[in-house]
């Protein structure tokens, strides 16, 4: 292999290692699972801690504050010194991570859609967009491999997908979810059982879920499957290396334009260097291009791989209406994990309509007391005052809600750059997000709030509201760093590898050509393995 | 007065979020509800702000603006009424301030009870859910294939 240690630093200079991956995600996970196998020394460096089961919210009686503290999904209100800063203020879609062993997975709702086959065509089939340079049969093993692995519960047979098994019974329906399926058979339209990443049985050493509810902010039973308890214990245990509070300032390259390895900030807050044969970026669709611009240098200096111009644009962000109504009677409220089923029936382009794409339907349980009074206080359905007691008895486990899940084409100036004052707690330039939501957007939404709003009113819902962007933050960084054929028109190859820098590869959210109207892990995890596959596969002629 | 400067809020900014709270949810006897004045939901609230502390001072700073400088001067009608005029204005001090009010409201162990819900930690007890009516799944399971076909010439 062709990489060298930059031999001018003054830095303390680490051993070298095979393989560096950046970020101990979801993806960042997979891949270091697949690879392995190969007996390389392989390190990943994580800027986050390694969250404990005791340390959930929902080990203690003030387990719905603390999603609003500690557990944010906003970094910038989490504010946790392993954080960095993002400024949205330029976007009416808040960015939410998570910054830890597990990633985003650590606070995710655990809904656990693929994306379709057509989401991978969309030029061919829509005239819109890119198509992907690969699809979804390619996937299609990585996708039960990484079933498999995660353990998913959901059921077999939905018309909407192309067959798979997963690999538990679904979660319950409740109360919630037969009023949903009631209303769904009344207008004739499709639901299934979501597949979600919730073990409703016992799996592969973890215990099955207890309906906590808190999904979100982290499982304190561990049915959740976040990669800190899935991928990671195996990795582990098969010799991967993995340090955290480590957090990447820059990508390093040597005369040959290849990645030599990265300078990183460790717990103690020692800049360091880290040599490596092959670095593997696994920061999410934020984290990433916010990493590559702040790798410019004299060979690079628009921003490491990025040649094409594209690093930091694309951003696809996923908006994602919530339609919020209530029940004449109490339903499941905060008992049962919070995603019950999903309906496809808008999800395939429909020329009739004024959009082209479409979405997913996802529906929800309730969530408890103070979450209720707090959001439906911020939504004005809740008042201060002398009637607030009677009208909280109309609102509390009696939610129904429906998120639309809109699928978010590509456009360039959707983009992450490099914020000229803001800095993390190292001094490293943060990211800065422009985001508009497109007007094919704004016409789906529109079209699935009223779906929603048609649903709710059939499943016998009143008092009927949406939340178009307020709690439009589902943490989908997708798009900016994205894949192609062309050197051109794309940051990284078919199989992850950056066009410009032969050793450098990409396994996040961020080389997503589409967004697809679905929640992002499932598919982003295949993907890694995929490519884990395709660096094994290639190991001899790697960086030719 | 001294004041610690380390403390959540100055004793005047104590006492006027006291009242305030008191109209933001009052007790109720019709509902067996103690108000969000009471004094151990009060201590909860002041020792919880975190990190909505600085919202909720500038709320409170707004609240003696509409006083017309006491709010503590005012009688029962025009405490109300400038409390109501603040809690109308919306935007993300009002946010903070009842999202500070409500989450410690709301784990009360005696508001709880009075909600028909049990006091404690969701972990590690955890609740019971029905499993719902899958025969409704039948008007599904014979519909039609949905997904699109990409005609990819490799299956």
């Amino acid at each position: 292999m062709a990489a060298d240690v930059r031999p001018d630093t003054a830095r303390p200079t680490d051993e070298i290692v095979d393989v560096l991956i950046i970020g101990a995600g979801a993806s960042g996970a997979a891949v270091a699972w697949s690879l392995a196998d190969t007996r390389m020394r392989i390190l990943c460096l994580e800027q986050g801690d390694w969250i404990k089961s005791g340390e959930f919210p929902s080990n203690g009686r003030d387990w719905e504050a603390r999603r609003y503290a500690e557990f944010d999904i906003s970094p910038n209100r989490r504010a946790r010194d392993t954080d960095y800063p993002i400024n949205d203020a330029n976007s009416p879609m808040k960015i939410a991570n998570f910054n830890g062993v597990g990633g985003g997975t650590v606070i995710y709702t655990a809904h656990y859609p693929r994306m379709h086959p057509s989401d991978f065509r969309v030029r061919t089939l829509d005239g819109v967009a890119d198509d992907w340079p690969i699809d979804y049969w390619t996937l299609e093993p990585y996708f039960a491999d990484n079933d498999r692995v995660t353990g998913v519960a959901g059921l077999a047979g939905d018309p909407a997908y192309p067959p798979h098994q997963p690999t538990m019974p679904p979660v319950p329906l409740g109360m919630t979810g037969t009023r949903y399926a009631r209303a769904m058979n009344q207008l004739g339209w499709h639901w299934w059982p979501s597949d979600v990443a919730v073990a409703t049985t016992e799996y592969d050493g973890r215990a099955k879920c207890i309906n906590l509810n808190h999904c979100t902010p982290g499982c304190a039973q561990g049915a959740k499957a976040s990669v800190d308890i899935t991928y990671w214990p195996s990795a582990l245990r098969a010799g991967v290396e993995l340090r955290t509070r480590c957090r990447v300032r820059e990508i390093t390259t040597n005369e040959h334009g290849m990645a030599s390895g990265v300078v990183y900030f460790d717990g103690k807050g020692v800049e360091r260097f880290q040599p490596a044969e092959v670095v593997i970026l696994a920061a999410n669709g934020v984290g990433t291009p916010r990493l590559l611009l702040n790798s410019a240098s004299a060979r690079f200096p628009n921003g490491l791989a990025n040649s094409s111009g594209l690093v930091g644009r694309n951003l696809m962000l996923h908006p994602w209406p919530q339609v919020f109504g209530y029940a004449d009677a109490e339903v499941d409220g905060d008992r049962g994990p919070q995603t019950v089923m999903w309906s496809k029936e808008f999800y395939e382009t429909d020329r009739a309509r004024d959009f082209v794409r479409g979405y997913t339907l996802q529906f929800s349980r309730g969530t408890g007391p103070a979450n209720e009074a707090i959001t439906s206080m911020i939504f004005g359905r809740l008042p201060w005052g002398k009637e607030h007691h009677r009208v909280f008895r109309t609102l509390h486990y009696r939610r129904l809600l429906i998120g639309v899940a809109c699928e978010d084409l590509p456009e360039e100036h959707n983009r992450v750059t490099l914020d000229p004052i803001l800095k993390d707690g190292h001094g490293i330039p943060a990211p800065k997000i422009d985001y508009t939501i497109s007007e094919n957007s704004r016409r789906m939404m529109e079209h699935g709030i009223a779906r929603a709003s048609e649903i709710l009113t059939a499943a016998g819902a009143t008092n009927i509201s949406c939340s178009r962007t307020m709690l439009n933050s589902p943490g989908h960084l997708l798009g900016t760093a994205r894949m192609g054929l062309s050197p051109e028109r794309s940051v990284v190859n078919a199989w992850g590898r950056c066009h410009d820098v032969k050793n450098l590869f990409i396994v996040d959210g961020s080389i997503w050509v589409t967004s697809g109207g679905v929640n992002p892990t499932s598919t982003i995890q295949a993907l890694a393995l995929y490519i884990a596959d395709s660096i094994k596969q290639r190991l001899a002629t790697l960086f030719d | 007065m001294t004041e610690d400067p380390g403390a959540e809020l100055t004793s005047t900014e104590a006492r006027d979020l006291r009242r305030l709270a008191a109209f933001m949810v009052p007790a109720s006897t019709e509902h067996g509800m103690p108000g969000a004045d009471d004094a151990a939901i009060f201590a909860d609230i002041v020792g919880s702000l975190g990190r909505d502390r600085d919202a909720v001072r500038n709320a409170l700073a707004r609240l003696r603006e509409i006083a017309g400088g006491d709010f503590a001067a005012l009688d029962e009608a025009k405490a109300e009424a400038a409390s109501m005029t603040l809690l109308g204005r919306g935007g993300p001090l009002m946010t903070a301030l009842g999202r500070a009010v409500l989450q410690c409201y709301y784990r009360d162990d005696r508001v709880l009870r009075a909600l028909g819900l049990e006091p404690q930690a969701p972990f590690p007890k955890g609740r019971a859910l029905e499993p719902g009516d899958w025969s409704l799944l039948d008007a599904v399971r014979g519909r039609a294939r949905m997904w699109r076909d990409v005609d990819d010439e490799r299956r």
